[in-house]
């Protein structure tokens, strides 16, 4: 009783894993493009609950990677807000196509 | 079918129709509105999982705290549906493609995985993720990598601030 097989939560972690991919390839907002990775970490997180809970029911190491997965997404989030800030002040866009000097 | 596993369905299919809206709509506002959906639905998989405290961490920090500041950020730039770049039709097809083979190959790995197939998750039972365990064990064990993360989020703030300043 109440339980659901472990491959179920891995399908749902891999579809918006996917969804963050297709996101991070496709979308040229670089605002987007953050939520994409957003979406990626959370499915990563998503596995580490689901591993803990299948293999060490008694352990919380899942449960403190997820932990700092979140706090490195809050830093990382912090900083890429910040240079998307400073590119918008000098390109007045965020637009990835338009930060072209990177390329050369 | 108990309540438990319709539980699970419903807060799966919220979790990926919102995903996929985060993408599809136009206006950046939508995005992270539907992004704050996927972020509640997960905090579901995660108290059906026995992570209560990871839940609530869940909501605070990314719907609370980095949702807001996508949104601030969004509003200060006055993004709207006119200022979305343009959509590359060739762009979109590559992404299908490559991301799409990552999936096969993902759901492929999982399906031949014989270690864990026809191997439940028991949900809603014990205790273990409440704040008082896991306040023990990151006084104890975990106590160095959390000192360094407060390091990092030290230098993450100098960063922002170096960064975002005007000249």
């Amino acid at each position: 009783m109440n339980e659901v097989p472990i491959t179920h939560i891995l399908f749902v972690s891999t579809a918006l894993f996917f969804i963050g991919m297709y996101g991070l390839f496709t979308r040229r907002n670089m605002i987007t493009m953050l939520m994409a990775i957003e979406l990626i970490l959370n499915s990563v997180n998503i596995n580490f609950i689901a591993f803990n809970k299948y293999l060490y029911p008694e352990k919380l190491d899942g449960i403190f990677f997820s932990i700092f997965i979140i706090t490195i997404a809050a830093a990382e989030a912090a900083v890429a807000i910040a240079i998307i800030i400073n590119l918008y002040r000098s390109h007045h866009s965020i637009d990835v196509e338009d930060a072209g000097e990177l390329k050369y | 079918m108990n309540a438990i596993e319709i539980l699970f369905w419903l807060l799966s299919a919220l979790a990926i129709i919102s995903a996929m809206m985060v993408l599809l709509s136009k206006n950046p506002v939508h995005s992270v509105l539907w992004l704050i959906a996927v972020f509640f639905a997960i905090s579901g998989h995660y108290i059906l999982l026995n992570a209560q405290f990871l839940a609530i961490v869940n909501i605070i920090v990314y719907a609370g705290a980095i949702m807001v500041l996508f949104l601030f950020v969004i509003m200060l730039m006055n993004l709207n549906k006119e200022s979305e770049p343009k959509r590359n039709f060739w762009r979109i097809l590559i992404g299908i493609i490559s991301g799409g083979s990552l999936l096969m190959i993902l759901v492929s790995l999982i399906r031949q995985a014989t270690e864990i197939n026809n191997k439940n998750a028991l949900m809603e039972s014990g205790n273990i993720g409440l704040i008082k365990t896991l306040g023990k064990l990151l006084f104890s064990d975990y106590v160095v990598p959390f000192e360094i993360s407060s390091v990092l989020f030290l230098s993450a703030m100098v960063g922002a601030v170096v960064i975002g300043k005007k000249e």
